[in-house]
Order: structure tokens, then sequence, then C-alpha cells
């Protein structure tokens, strides 16, 4: 067990190491002048040599890339072209917004999700299974922002139920904050239930063949009891796993609700950052938002213990 | 001498994939429904000019944010450009890039995947790297691309496809290391046959299948992602009107002209439903056993 959770950790900085490998040298990678393109079309050559001397272009490749691993090891994540602020500063400013949409979207997704999956496989088949499916491919198609869009015109802008952009602090009051939240929860949500739903009800129905199921059916245990206790946990180790992967489209979609509804967080930070050529923020945001996906899936992995006690490392 | 008696008429052989195919379009009509929307879009891409449409870059000043009506079905923007033809041009752009990057990363995934497969040494390295690039949120590490190279419709093909191949590398990677083990393909090796000729008549014919299918679902997902990205101001420049580019310039102007949102979102979901259903039914077909459970 301890060994295995040694290696498990050695891959994962592996994996980092790699992630800031890539981020790091997509700025030599790309083809031209990387500084010229940030400084954009009416740059002069001071400013284009300003950005050199700042992303330390002049410097050869492995010089600057162990220097920038050794700041970043500190917690130094650089400084923004833009507003000359530390990239970590400006990044600790937007965690909250985007960590209360994640969070929730991720709650109410698994609670979502889940049920629907279980109820799907036991009623394999029927039309509710069939509205179940229809759903999740309904979901994974229409893309985020226009379920978004659409979420804004009818229950924001035609009932005015709710409030059409918007975030409102925790600290605020927890009423206002929740208003704020349930439509780009629900937009952001929607192909993260799909994906967990359809996972959750094919897992279900490989389970649901077992002949311990047909036991505990023969036995005479309720049906609710054989679904719950006995094959949603044995169905567990799937659904889990497709909820980490799915942090990814999270992510993703965090940055395309945060900008659809001006919630003020990491997403809409990145895209200011690509709207101004400030390389160096976008930088910090994908090690930032790509190490948070790495330790969710060590922590998936590890959970798998707990799920499947024959799991012994 | 005996005569050698006529060949007998053989029945018209169908090969199975393709009988395969056919029996799952018919247990599966959602699939020719999507080949039918898919169908109906590459038309009217390739017909755009034909289409009662204008020039959709074409200004009209007079003409600002009028709502749709006979003249401009779908209305006019707030340069007054006409809303319908750009839509109708927009599928261009959807279609161009799902195509180009599904055909491109699954090409550079299978020549990756192949060779690593069958080549441990490599196959370490490689895969580590493929780790750390799957790491990165596809969207992110686009972004990341297009925020360090100049606008342009080939950048975003480019960016979407370095997203997309480590999923397609990871695929075809672990078709490799199941077929190998194959007695058919140890039997090859044993008689002498060469590396090269091992991997294209034994092992590739066996990742076709699940390769089509997986390229069909790279093709929706690469939709989306190049809306998101011109969504954002990361993707295709504006000067091309793509559905993307539409929606960001509607996103002030949602409350007092939501069809500047309406008209490219309907497009875009039903372009990326259409492969999807398309990509389902495939899948049944090629994978009888998977079909059963998802």
């Amino acid at each position: 067990m301890t060994a295995y959770i040694v290696r498990r950790l050695f891959s994962t900085i592996v994996v980092m190491a790699v992630v800031a490998f890539v981020v790091f040298s997509l700025l030599y990678l790309t083809p031209g002048d990387p500084a010229a393109v940030i400084a954009g079309d009416i740059a002069t050559d001071e400013d284009i040599q300003r950005i050199h001397e700042r992303l330390g272009l002049d410097q050869p490749f492995l010089v600057r890339f162990g220097g920038w691993l050794g700041s970043l090891l500190h917690g130094d994540l650089g400084t923004s072209i833009f507003t000359n602020l530390p990239v970590t500063q400006l990044i600790a400013q937007r965690v909250e917004p985007t960590v209360s949409l994640t969070l929730c979207t991720l709650v109410v997704a698994i609670l979502i999700a889940v049920p629907l999956g279980v109820v799907a496989a036991a009623k394999a088949g029927t039309w509710l299974d069939r509205a179940v499916m229809s759903f999740s491919v309904l979901g994974f198609s229409v893309p985020v922002f226009v379920i978004a869009y659409a979420l804004i015109l009818s229950f924001a802008v035609e009932l005015d139920w709710l409030p059409v952009q918007g975030y409102s602090n925790l600290r605020d009051g927890l009423w206002e904050w929740l208003r704020h939240l349930v439509l780009p929860s629900i937009a952001l949500g929607t192909v993260y239930v799909a994906l967990i739903a359809r996972m959750t009800r094919a897992s279900m129905l490989d389970v649901l063949a077992q002949d311990y199921i047909r036991t505990a059916s023969a036995k005479g245990l309720a049906p609710n009891q054989v679904l719950t206790r006995h094959a949603l946990k044995n169905a567990a180790i799937p659904v889990i796993t497709i909820i980490g992967m799915g942090v990814a489209l999270l992510i993703s979609g965090a940055i395309v609700t945060e900008t659809v509804f001006a919630l003020p967080g990491i997403g809409r930070l990145t895209v200011d950052a690509i709207l101004r050529r400030d390389y160096p923020i976008i930088q910090g945001v994908i090690l930032i938002f790509s190490a948070v996906y790495v330790l969710v899936n060590l922590a998936v992995d590890l959970s798998y213990v707990f799920f499947d006690p024959r799991i012994r490392y | 001498m005996a005569t050698i008696a006529p060949p007998i008429a053989t029945a018209k052989s169908v090969s199975p994939t393709w009988r395969r195919f056919h029996e799952a379009f018919r247990r599966h009509p959602t699939a020719l429904i999507g080949g039918a929307i898919l169908f109906v879009m590459i038309a009217m891409a390739i017909f755009a000019p034909w289409l009662h449409t204008i020039d959709p870059q074409q200004v009209f000043p007079i003409k600002r944010l009028r709502p749709p009506s006979a003249t401009s079905w779908f209305g006019t923007d707030m340069l007054g450009r006409d809303v319908y033809s750009r839509v109708i041009y927009g599928a261009r752009v959807s279609l161009v890039v799902g195509l180009a990057v599904a055909l491109l990363s699954t090409l550079l995934g299978l020549a990756i995947g192949l060779v690593t497969g069958y080549l441990r040494r490599l196959d370490a390295v490689v895969m580590r790297i493929m780790d750390g690039l799957m790491s990165i949120p596809s969207v992110l590490l686009a972004i990341a691309l297009m925020a360090l190279t100049k606008a342009s419709m080939g950048n975003v093909i480019v960016a979407i496809t370095i997203a997309e191949v480590p999923r397609v590398v990871r695929l075809v990677r672990s078709l490799v290391l199941t077929l190998r083990e194959q007695p058919y393909v140890e039997a090859a090796i044993a008689s002498g046959t060469t590396l090269s000729l091992v991997l294209l008549r034994h092992i590739l014919p066996n990742i076709v299948a699940p390769l089509l299918v997986q390229g069909t679902y790279v093709c929706g997902s690469a939709m989306i992602t190049e809306a998101i990205l011109s969504f954002i101001g990361a993707g295709t420049p504006p000067n091309i009107p793509s559905w993307g580019n539409i929606m960001a310039e509607g996103r002030s102007l949602v409350q007092i002209a939501s069809y500047l949102i309406i008209f490219p979102g309907i497009f875009l979901s039903l372009t990326v439903l259409a492969v999807n259903l398309l990509g389902d039914g495939m899948r049944d077909a090629l994978d009888p056993r998977l079909a059963r459970r998802m």
C-alpha cells in the first residue's frame, strides 16, 4: 500500500514536470517571434525588445527553463506583462468565484447524475432509460455557452427569476451567493451530468448482470436495497474514475461560463489575458489548473482502496 | 480428359463489416438522422453563395440590429451585416475545422501510437509526454497555443489537433498492446514477417474501426473547441464569420438582440449532435459488445 502510494506520487511529480516543460517550451516551439506576437501589431521595436528581456527569450533555453522552474518551486509564477503584478497574486484574487462555481457544479452534478444513471440501468430499455440516454447525447452536443444563453434568456430575461450576470461574495450572504450561482452551475454542469449518468448506467448494467445480484434478489432483499447496497457500491469505480477525468471538462467549461455570466474568476482572468496577450498569466493558469486536475485524479486512484477492499497495492 | 466444371455462381458476397453497418443503422434510426443532418450542413456549407445569401462581410450602417424579418431572416448585427448569410457561411469554418482536426489527429495519433506500441524504449518517453499533455485540459492547451500565434484558421486547426492527439495515441497504443499478444501476430513474427509488414497487414486493419469511431467524436469535440476559442477571442479571426465569432459579437447585446446568439447556437448544436449520433451508430455497428452497454 505505502509502496503504491509512493510510486503513484512519484509518477504525479513526473507528469507535473512534463506539464511544466510543455507549458514553458510552447514559447519556443511556436513559429515566429513570440515577443512580436505578444506585443501586437502596433508595437515598436523597443516594446518587442522589452518583452524579449521580460520573458528571457535572449538567454539559452535550458538556462531559462532552470531559472523558471526554480522560481516556480518557490511559488513564483512570474509577473504579468500588462499589469506588472505577480501572477500568483492576480490568480489568488480570483480564486473564490471559480472555486464556488466548480464545487457547486461538481456536487450538484454528482447528486443528479448518479441517481439518473442508476434509474436508467434499473429500468433498462424503458422510456425512462431512453429519456436519460437522449438527454446525455444532447448534453454532449450542446456547447456550454449555448446552454448558458438559453438559461439567461429564459430564466433571467423572460421570467426575471434570477440575475442575468455577476457574482456575489459568500461573505455578503449565502442566499445572494447561491442565486448568482444557480444558472452558471446548470450551464456548466450539463455536460458533466451527461458524462457521469452515462458511465453510471453502463457500469450498473455490468454489475446487475452478476450472479450475486441475482442471489441478493432471490433471498428476498428489496429491489432498492439490491440497487444501492449491492450494485451501486460495486459499480462505483468506473463512475469515480469518470468523475475525476471529467474535472477537465469543468475547468475548460468554467472559462466559458465565467465569460458568459461575467463572474470575476480565474477563467475571466484568462480571457482578459488572451486579449492582452499576457502570456505569463496564461502560463500560470494552465499550471494551476493542470495541477488541480492531476491531484484530483491522484485522489481518485487512491480512493479505489475504499470502494473495493480487494484492491491491495 | 475431364472437363473442368464451370465455377458455381456464388451469392453476391457482402462484407461482414458492411452488413453490420447496415444492421446498426436499421436498429439505430438516430444514426441515420445524424447522417442526414450532417449531409444537409455540408451541402449548406458548399452551396452557401446560392442559398439566398449576400456577402456576409457587407456592412449596412443604416440597417443595424434589425430583428429577424422577411428581408433579413435572422436579423442584422451591430454593423448591419446579414446574420442569415453569416450563419450559413459560418458552417464552412466549423465543418472544415472539425473534419481537418479529426483527420489530422487520427493520422498523427495512429502513426505515433503504432510506433510506441511496438518500440518499448520509445514507449516510456512518448507516453510520459502524452500523459503530461493530457493533464492540460484541451481547451486550455489550445488557448495557450493560440495566444502565441497569429489568429488564423490554420493555427486553430493545429492548436486543436495538438490538444486532441494524445487521446488518439492512448487508444491506438492500447489496441496495439492487446493485438501484439494475439497468436496470429506471434505467428506472423515467428514466420519472419518484417516489423513494418506486421504493423501494416496484421495490426492496422484491426485498429481502423475503433479509430473511425474515435475520429467522429474528435470531430464533434473539435467543432465545440473551435466555437469556444472564437467565443473567447482566441480562435478564428473576426474577419471570417464563424458560429463562435457571431456569438462572441452578440455577447454584450444578448438582452436586446438575442437572435445573434440563438441562430448560430442552434446550428452549432445541431451539427455537433449530428456528428455524435453518427459516432454512436458507428460504435454500435463496429463494436457489438460495447453497444449493449452504452
